[in-house]
């Protein structure tokens, strides 16, 4: 098995008396396509915030380690992060109509990026981001180089924004939701291209998204959070026809089937999501509840696929 | 951007006349009111009043009036004061445009590098001690009125401390650049200092407010997840967009202010500018100085929105096509 391009063990992130990411374990190998879901406030999203240190808000206070390429992040300077910053980790995220600075041409912003880790030329910046916008379809890059964010559409935006995110080739790409503010088809042809891109640039993603679809479409490697914390993690196979959890289980079961009898009602998880507490953060909300839910239980399990439930081993199969 | 300026431009014409029309119906179409009379000037003879009236067309209709009242306004300049007969009212207002032109580009200059120096600042250190000392130096600045501060600092420089430590402070008045860059600044720092401390108290206020909004935006989150240093995100793409609200205000208060609103720093720093001319025709009810001082102040009001919103679209791409 190959060394892990980013290894996070023991993540804590809290703002004043709230945590909002609970001891938070995971690894992602290099080319490995990992898909982080969970519902809104389940802490993902901050989570991979944390592991840029694109945390800003006053008083929040991280702790943890967050080993890529051997070197902690945590424990780097302002100075030494923005280096792997856009050249070793790129980021995109999720409302690309805001992503971009309004008084910029696309190609500005790519060259900008490109021009802040590597010395080149300003033509030779503009060239690769001609290069770049044809690379993630955008039709007659040499004319859309100079256009403004607000004359291309949202899809097209996204796609600037990702061409803008492989500028310096990072060997890790987070998408946070990157498909949720598009609609359907552009939201296929976006899972094509990063898909597409991963094959060409070999890069390793991690897919922060609430939709079990994209997941399925994308992840090698799942990991499901719940209030902070890990609840579920393993290769996409084994969580979408094995999951073991109660929380992944509620997930799987709202999503609406192509086969079998069609269900007026699809169901749904009662109650709504709590914060990481003493307890196992899902107890509230699961109907296998159990005494022994009081305390939470650790991420454990076999041969890579991992749970965090006190449930019997036999009872987490279904 | 050249079919912007040039539709642009070509509605400040079509605005300016319109006003030109509406200064002309309030001042001469107005019920009970004589205006050869009042163009005459004070105590007119009745052959001299016969002849304003056949000069200016007033048993003519309307229109023939109104052109004829731009005819003596603009090509011959000849309307004459309606107080010191004798006066000509266009070359009063050509002599009073330099002087309130030198206070209010010198004070611009000051309350911008002072407004968007002390807003960035404010802005960017949000959180630290720096940000409410240097709003509150801003709300201080907007509380003085001018014609107090004006006074204090007149009490100050001219008078209580004008034996030691003023006594550079040359008497109060204007020196024309004719006289030396020098003499013309000394004579014009306190105004511009007092003129300016107003408008860089609102211009801080208004930049922190954009900036701060400006800095939550995703757009700077995706600038910092690119790698981009603070500074660079700062000014690059945070004050960047936050200065186009500041450019289309500045415009509107340069226009006002050129245009005579400058008046109460004029008079009390004896400024022969456009706004003691005009305070001084209004309390003479002097009607030919009135109109020409309210169709410059318009003139300039209507070019200076113009030039901002060629600026706009210089800084904000998304109103060219608007």
């Amino acid at each position: 098995m190959p060394e892990p391009l980013l290894e996070v063990s023991d993540l804590r992130i809290r703002f004043g008396g709230f945590t909002a990411v609970d001891g938070l374990s995971f690894s992602v190998r290099p080319g490995e396509v990992l898909g982080v879901v969970g519902e809104s406030g389940s802490g993902k999203s901050v989570s991979m915030l944390g592991v840029l240190g694109l945390i800003r808000t006053p008083g929040a206070k991280i702790s943890g380690k967050v080993v890529f390429r051997g070197r902690d992040l945590l424990a780097l300077k302002n100075a030494e992060m923005r280096a792997i910053r856009g050249r070793e980790i790129a980021m995109i995220f999720q409302d690309p109509m805001t992503a971009l600075t309004p008084v910029y041409t696309i190609g500005w912003q790519i060259a900008e990026q490109v021009r802040a880790h590597e010395k080149v030329s300003k033509r030779a910046a503009r060239d690769r981001a001609i290069k770049l916008l044809d690379e993630v379809g955008i039709p007659a890059p040499e004319q859309r180089v100079d256009a403004y964010p607000h004359e291309f559409s949202g899809g097209m935006r996204q796609r600037a924004v990702i061409a803008m995110a492989l500028s310096c080739n990072p060997a890790l790409l987070i998408a946070d939701e990157p498909t949720t503010a598009l609609d359907v088809t552009t939201q296929a042809q976006i899972l094509d291209l990063l898909r597409r891109l991963r094959a060409d640039h070999g890069s390793a993603v991690v897919m922060i998204t609430h939709d079990m679809g994209v997941v399925s479409e994308i992840a090698d490697e799942v990991l499901v959070m719940y209030g902070g914390r890990a609840v579920e993690r393993g290769s996409r196979t084994e969580v979408f026809h094995s999951p073991r959890h109660p929380y992944t289980w509620g997930l799987l079961d709202s999503v609406p089937r192509v086969s079998g009898p069609r269900v007026r009602r699809l169901p749904t998880i009662p109650g709504t999501p709590g914060a990481a507490g003493q307890g196992c953060p899902f107890a509230d909300r699961c109907t296998h509840r159990l005494a022994a839910c009081a305390e939470a239980p650790p991420l454990s399990g076999t041969a890579g696929h991992l749970d965090a439930c006190w449930l019997p081993e036999e009872e987490k199969t279904r | 951007m050249i079919g912007y300026i040039l539709r642009r431009f070509g509605a400040a014409v079509l605005v300016l006349f319109a006003i030109s029309v509406l200064v002309f119906l309030i001042f001469f179409a107005t019920p009970g009111v004589d205006p050869a009379a009042r163009i005459a000037g004070k105590n007119a003879d009745p052959a001299t009043l016969a002849q304003v009236r056949a000069s200016f067309g007033f048993d003519r209709p309307l229109p023939v009036q109104y052109v004829l009242m731009m005819k003596h306004l603009f090509v011959s300049h000849d309307l004459t004061s309606f107080v010191n007969r004798g006066t000509l009212v266009i070359p009063q207002i050509i002599d009073a445009v330099p002087v309130t032109l030198s206070l209010v580009v010198g004070a611009a200059v000051i309350w911008m590098v002072l407004g968007v120096g002390m807003g960035t600042l404010a802005g960017a250190m949000r959180g630290t001690l720096v940000d409410p000392l240097v709003m509150l130096l801003g709300v201080f600045g907007v509380s003085l009125p001018v014609y107090w501060l004006g006074e204090v600092v007149n009490l100050i420089t001219q008078k209580q401390l004008h034996g030691s430590v003023f006594s550079w402070v040359p008497p109060l008045g204007y020196a024309p650049l004719s006289q030396g860059v020098g003499q013309w600044a000394l004579h014009l720092l306190f105004p511009w200092l007092t003129l300016a401390l107003l408008y860089a108290g609102i211009y801080a206020r208004l930049l922190r407010g954009e900036l701060i909004n400006a800095l939550n935006e995703d757009y700077v989150r995706t600038a910092r997840a690119k790698g981009l240093s603070e500074r660079r995100i700062l000014i690059r793409h945070a004050l960047r967009c936050s200065l186009i609200p500041i450019v289309s205000l500045f415009g509107l208060d340069f226009g006002a202010l050129v245009g005579g609103a400058a008046l109460l720093t004029e008079v009390v720093f004896g400024l022969p500018g456009v706004g003691k001319l005009t305070y001084q025709a209004l309390q003479n009810l002097d009607l030919p100085v009135i109109m020409g001082t309210v169709l410059y102040a318009a003139f300039f009001v209507v070019l200076a929105n113009a030039v901002v919103d060629v600026l706009y679209a210089r800084l904000d791409p998304r109103v060219r096509r608007a």
